[in-house]
Formats: C-alpha cells, structure tokens, sequence
C-alpha cells in the first residue's frame, strides 16, 4: 500500500510537470499564426523594448507582400505594446500585464480572439477590452470597471476570450489613444498577413537590408515560441532533475517491499521449484508482481494528475516580463510517458529481488520455512 | 546503555533493508535541502537589500522611464542624503543564452550606496577616468576569462547598436550574499550615445537610488518623493530596496510556491518509504516484543526501541544527506549561475533538513508502535509459529 502511494505521487509529480511544460509551449506557440509575420526593431527580442517609428511603419504598410482584407483593407496592424503594473485582486500585488494598443485589423487578424462580453473599444477613446483570465484576476479589468494609468481613466466595455493562447493574459485598447496617454511617439511592432505564405523569405530579406530600415521581421509563430525559450527550458530541467530525484526514492521503496516479499516466501519459493516451477517462472512471478505495483501507482497518480487540468497557473514569463497565464495540458503523450515511466520503476526496483528469489536453493530455502 | 545496543543491533540485522532505506533518506534530504537552497537562491537579492536605500521608478511600471532633472528635486527632499540613478541595460554578449545583469549607472553615489560592493582604489580610479570603462563582478569575470583591459561588445536590445565597453575594474562582494554577476557602466556613455542616435530618449533614466539619512524614516521619505510628483507626467513610485526585490519574486509566486510543494512532496514520498520498513520491521518481531513484555519490559520500552531505530536509521540518512549537499550545491551554482548569481546553502537550510528528517523518524515510528504496544502477550507468542 505505502509503495503503491508513493510511486503515484512520484508519477503524479512526474506527469504534472510534463503537463505544466506542455501547457506553457501549446500556450504560446498556439499565440501566433503562421501566416502573419511581427515586425519589431532589430535585436529587440521582443515587442516590449522594440521601437518602430511612424515613417518606418508606413515603409512597412506599402510592402507588396501584404495581404488585402474584405473591402481591400490592408491586413495590416500597427501596435503598441507595454507593460503596466496592475494590482491583483484579493492579495493587491501588483504584476506586470501587457497592455496592447491595436488598429483596426488587429482582430482579423487574430481569429483566436473572441469578444465574449460587451463590444469593441470605439477607435479615438480611452476605452479598453480586457482578456478573460486578466479580468478575473486583476483589479478594475471586469466589464464596467475603470483602469487609471497615464493620467487617464479607461473604462473596460468588453471581455474577449482568446482560448489557450498568450492574448488572453493582454489589455487592448485604441493605439493611437495609448501611445497619447503613454507620451511614446513610437509603435512597438507591425503586424501583418501574408498575401502568399511562401513570400516570407523575400520579404525577411529585403526589409533586412533596406538601409532606411532598422527592423526585422519573424513569422508570428516563430516569434511567440522564441519568447517561450527560456522558460520552457527552466520548466524541463527543473522537471527532469526533480523526477529523477524522486524516482530514486521511489524505486528504493518498491525494493524495499520487494526485498520483504521476497524474504518472507522464501519457503513458498523453496515449495514452487521443488515441484518443479522453473527459476524464470519464478523470476517473471516476481517481476510481474512488481510491474503491477508500479502500473498501478501509476494509474493512481495519473488518476489525481488529471484534476489538475481545472487550474490555471499564471506567472511571470522571464523573458518579456509579463504575466503570463496557462494551464496544465494532458495529452495521449504525457498519460503514455507516465505510465511508461512507472513500469520501469516497477522493474527497477523488482530486478534485483527477483533474480534473489529465482537463485534460491531448493533445500536451503524450504529449510528456511 | 543496554537499549542503545539493542537499537544498534536490530538497524543492523536487515542490513540490506536498513541501506536501502538510509539511502532513501539520503537522496530526500539532498533534494529537499537543494529545493529550498533554490528557495533562498530566489529570495537573495532580499537578503542582500539594504533598509536605508529606496528605489524609485515609474508609477506605470518598470518599462516606462523618468526625467533626469528630477534628480536634484528628489535630493531637495528632507531625509535624502545620496541620490544615484541608472537604467537597466539589457544588453546581450555575443548570445541571448550569455544572459548576465547589465546596468547603466552613476558611478560614484552608487558605489557610495553600494558599500557591500568593494573594488580596489586602482581600479576603482581607472573605470572613474575612462568613459567607455565597466565593472564586472568576480564571477563574471572568471565565467567568461575576462581580463582588466579586455574590450568587449554588448548588442543593445532597449538601446540599439552595437555598444563597445572596456573592462576596468572587478568587483567582489563583502560578504556571499552579494551578486558578484553583475556588469555596470558609466550612465554618461549610454546618454551621449542617445543624445545622437535618439535625442527624445535622452536624458530619461530608468530609476533612482536613494540612500536616507536614517533607516527609520525610509517609510516617510518614500512618501514625500512620491508626492512631490504627484499629477505630473511620470508619477514615480516609491519602495524599499528590499520590497522592490520582492515584487519580483511575488510575481514568479506561482515557481516559488510550487517548488515549496515539490520539497513537501518528497518527504512525504521518503516518510512513506520509511514507515514500510519501520511497518515490516516491526511487523516480523512481534513475537520478540511479545517475549520482551512477558519478562516486563514496558510499553514505553518497546516505543522506545522502535523509536531509536527509526530515528537512527533517518539521522544517519540526514547527515549523509547534508554533508552531501554541499559538494552537490556548488556544482549546481557553477551550472546555474546564469539563473540564480548566489546559490549558498543557508543554516536555515540544514536547520530545516534535520526538522524534516526527524519528522520522518518520528512519524514512521508511530503507526508500529502502536501496533506492538497494543497486541496482547498470547497473541504476540501466537505469531511465531
């Protein structure tokens, strides 16, 4: 029983951490479409410390490349993008959010974004629309509330909901009304549909030399999973170190037992070989018994690992600075790997034990009862 | 006398047993003390804060700058004996995975507030002299075989270009809590530069150091400096040293309390490891416990032996644990120190260790206990056969 449990809490552990690195990367690289392309300044990184000036931007806007939208609007957004330090509701801490000053094509081009509550900030106000998991989790972003930032208060008229993605953890509002409150004469970043996905390469190229121009350009996908880098990295060795750590306790657990199940048939092994049951029988019973306990440990952790799909954990991401909120993800993979990984425990720690059983002596072990 | 022996003798007769089970303990302690080592590695730039310096920055948040001509306004402020400024560079060396602290600062108030960081007067004097000069921390230095001298390139990612430095001076801290990682330069190179690339980004620093006359009126000081700019364009806020390092960590909270679990996990995990051994243990002697009270040993005896053996068996494991830990925690600090610049293992931390391990003993120890305690003579006798 005590074995059991622990080898379910390892696996549980084991698949939490899978879970939580696999909902993070399917966060961010869900964010972005591959056929836009993100325009920032060159070696920014990302969006918040990109600047691109007016004429820059309009460079950008007559590029041929760009697509053209129904009523031949140009699929094509420039944006603002800065953090602000908002307190959280309950225990007031503040954490940085990413507040995004969009255009009207902003939300075409993002068919991950719904509005679910209330309507669209109308352009040239000081109104905002809040992501679903910054609205529940910040103060003064419900519907109806106000925000004060940059000597202005803006009222939030809508909740939009951009599932799985790095937009629901944003605020947006009119860019041109942000960069007005925020005295930044710059945007940070153009954003764009291909008109032709393969044309990506061309136009990579040739904004990159064009003197006049210091920017460069990333497919939005490539884009989102960069900014993931780091942290997915942080999550995978602190998750591969922890598992190993704890599997060694684990296995030592399942020995234990093993060893004590072992020790305490000696004559009912001593009774099976002396009628004739094979040393391999003999070690497959033991071998058997233990992958059970590993498999059913691994059930169990499983069992509970799946519940944490109703939570949301949200923090900063180190790289751009900002709250960032996701959820553990289960997956065929992960519920493969983890059941996996308690086999073996299983058979690591009944190897040993077993192949003592199956080497017993006949006469010595029925003696021994 | 007697019963230490006893204890001694019955640990070592599963001598497999009892190795396995030290050794799982072993590994327990050495992960729950890294886990909170990683803990306290998050938390050092708190310990490291000073109670008399004050960080000032802008109301909306850290990505939005200040005016410098606020600086001689701030030292106008009752209380305010030193006022420094800088911003926060951000540049990359040669990779984005070479991450390091860099920081445009005012060299000589800043060092002035910064006591704990001690540089020879030499070098001191030459990084003073050469505007293009930097001072890099021990350990960076060592990390990338930097030398005085040495001229190195930082790619701005908040100010573009190309930025060339020269290495000046190497500082170390005065005591282990101080980041020897850090890389600062002069504020009036990064300025100059900006005056002629970007002149509306000119002249904005990014925050304000302030050092009080008196920790005890840091509170009030804070408060006058944030009223004083009040309704302008770049309302300022006010902390602690020490609360502005843990707005950073409150916004990880999610990492750090996660990893708080993660170390409770694993002592359950080693607590149940150890009272199955402590469970069949006493499960197979229930006929010697038996043969003990009829010759009238006691309940409490008894206890006591299950007690002593558990309680052995986890602080043998507890001691390979810590002393391993050490050894462990510096490969992981030469390993991590691009994440975490000081990775020491605290008092607080074997403090926690030993608690943990004697938690385990004792609570391994109380299910049979109570099992033997409670069987009956006969019953106990009954078992043998």
């Amino acid at each position: 029983m005590l074995t059991t449990s622990g080898m379910a809490l390892v696996v549980f552990v084991f698949a939490s951490i899978l879970m939580l690195a696999e909902g993070l990367q399917k966060t961010l690289v869900e964010t972005g479409s591959y056929d836009n392309v993100v325009v920032i300044r060159k070696s920014s990184v990302s969006e918040v410390q990109s600047g691109v000036d007016r004429l820059q931007a309009s460079i950008i806007e007559t590029q041929p490349e760009v697509a053209l939208g129904a009523n031949s609007h140009l699929l094509l957004a420039k944006e603002l993008v800065v953090l602000i330090s908002l307190p959280k509701r309950g225990s007031d801490k503040p954490s940085n959010v990413v507040i995004r000053g969009i255009s009207e094509s902003s939300l075409m081009m993002r068919p991950q974004v719904k509005l679910v509550e209330g309507r669209m900030p109308r352009p040239g106000s000081s109104e905002i629309i809040a992501g679903n998991s910054i609205a529940k989790r910040f103060k003064g972003s419900g519907i109806g509330e106000t925000l004060r930032f940059g000597m202005r208060d803006w009222t939030v008229v809508g909740i939009f909901d951009a599932g799985n993605t790095g937009f629901s953890s944003e605020i947006w509002g009119d860019a041109e009304q942000l960069m007005q409150a925020f005295r930044r004469p710059v945007y940070s970043s153009i954003l764009f549909k291909l008109r032709n996905s393969p044309e990506f390469e061309k136009f990579k190229t040739r904004i990159e030399s064009d003197p006049r121009l210091t920017l460069e350009a990333k497919r939005e996908t490539r884009y989102y999973k960069d900014q993931s880098e780091i942290m997915a990295k942080f999550l995978r060795i602190m998750g591969i170190s922890l598992t190993i750590i704890f599997s060694l306790g684990a296995i030592i657990g399942a020995m234990i037992t093993m060893y004590a199940a072992v020790a305490h048939r000696t004559g009912e092994i001593g009774t099976l070989r002396a009628i004739g049951f094979q040393r391999t029988s003999i070690l497959s019973a033991f071998l058997i018994e233990s992958l059970l306990l590993g498999f059913s440990g691994g059930c169990i952790g499983l069992f509970f690992a799946s519940f944490l799909q109703l939570f949301t954990i949200s923090t900063m991401n180190f790289q751009t600075f900002s709250e960032l909120a996701f959820n553990f993800s289960l997956t065929f993979e992960i519920i493969y790997k983890a059941l996996l990984f308690s086999l073996i425990m299983g058979f690591v720690g009944g190897a040993l034990p077993a192949v003592r059983a199956s080497r017993m002596n006949i006469v010595e072990s029925l003696r021994a009862s | 006398m007697y019963i230490l022996k006893i204890i001694s003798k019955n640990t070592l007769r599963h001598k497999l047993r009892t190795f396995l089970t030290i050794l799982g303990i072993t590994i327990a302690i050495l992960a729950f003390g890294l886990l909170r080592t990683l803990i306290s590695a998050w938390y050092s730039g708190v310990d490291a804060s000073s109670a008399s310096r004050l960080v000032t920055r802008n109301s909306i948040s850290l990505v939005f700058p200040l005016p410098l001509s606020y600086k001689e306004k701030i030292r106008q402020i009752e209380g305010v004996k030193l006022v420094s400024y800088g911003n926060w560079f951000g540049g990359i060396y040669i990779d984005e995975k070479n991450f390091f602290a860099n920081y445009a600062v005012e060299p000589k108030i800043y060092l002035d507030l910064y006591p704990e960081i001690i540089i020879p007067p030499d070098q001191k004097m030459a990084f003073y002299r050469d505007r293009k000069g930097a001072v890099a921390g021990r350990k960076l230095i060592a990390k990338y075989g930097w030398k005085l001298g040495d001229s190195i390139i930082l790619k701005g990612t908040i100010f573009p270009g190309n930025w060339e430095f020269v290495i000046r001076a190497i500082y170390y801290g005065r005591d282990k809590t101080v980041d020897e990682t850090a890389f600062f330069f002069h504020w009036d190179y990064l300025n100059e530069n900006m005056k002629k690339t970007a002149p509306l980004r000119a002249d904005q620093v990014g925050f304000y150091m302030i050092g009080v006359t008196n920790p005890h009126i840091a509170a009030e000081v804070a408060v006058a400096v944030d009223k004083t700019f009040k309704n302008s364009l770049a309302e300022t806020l006010t902390e602690t040293e020490k609360a502005f390092q843990l707005s950073f960590i409150s916004m990880i909270e999610a990492i750090v309390i996660a990893i708080q679990l993660v170390s409770l996990v694993v002592i359950v995990i080693i607590m149940a490891v150890v009272a199955n051994t402590m469970a069949m243990t006493a499960r197979e002697r229930f006929g010697e416990y038996a043969i003990f009270k009829t010759m009238g040993f006691r309940g409490w005896h008894i206890a006591g032996m299950i007690f002593g053996e558990s309680l052995l068996i986890t602080m043998v494991g507890c001691a390979v644990g810590i002393t391993l830990t050490f050894p462990v925690a510096h490969i992981f600090a030469t390993e991590l120190s691009t994440y975490f610049p000081v990775f020491n293992v605290n008092t607080k931390t074997i403090c926690l260790d030993i608690a943990a391990a004697l938690i385990v003993g004792v609570v391994a120890a109380l299910f049979p206990t109570y099992r033997a305690i409670r069987i009956r003579i006969a019953d106990g006798l009954r078992r043998i056969g």
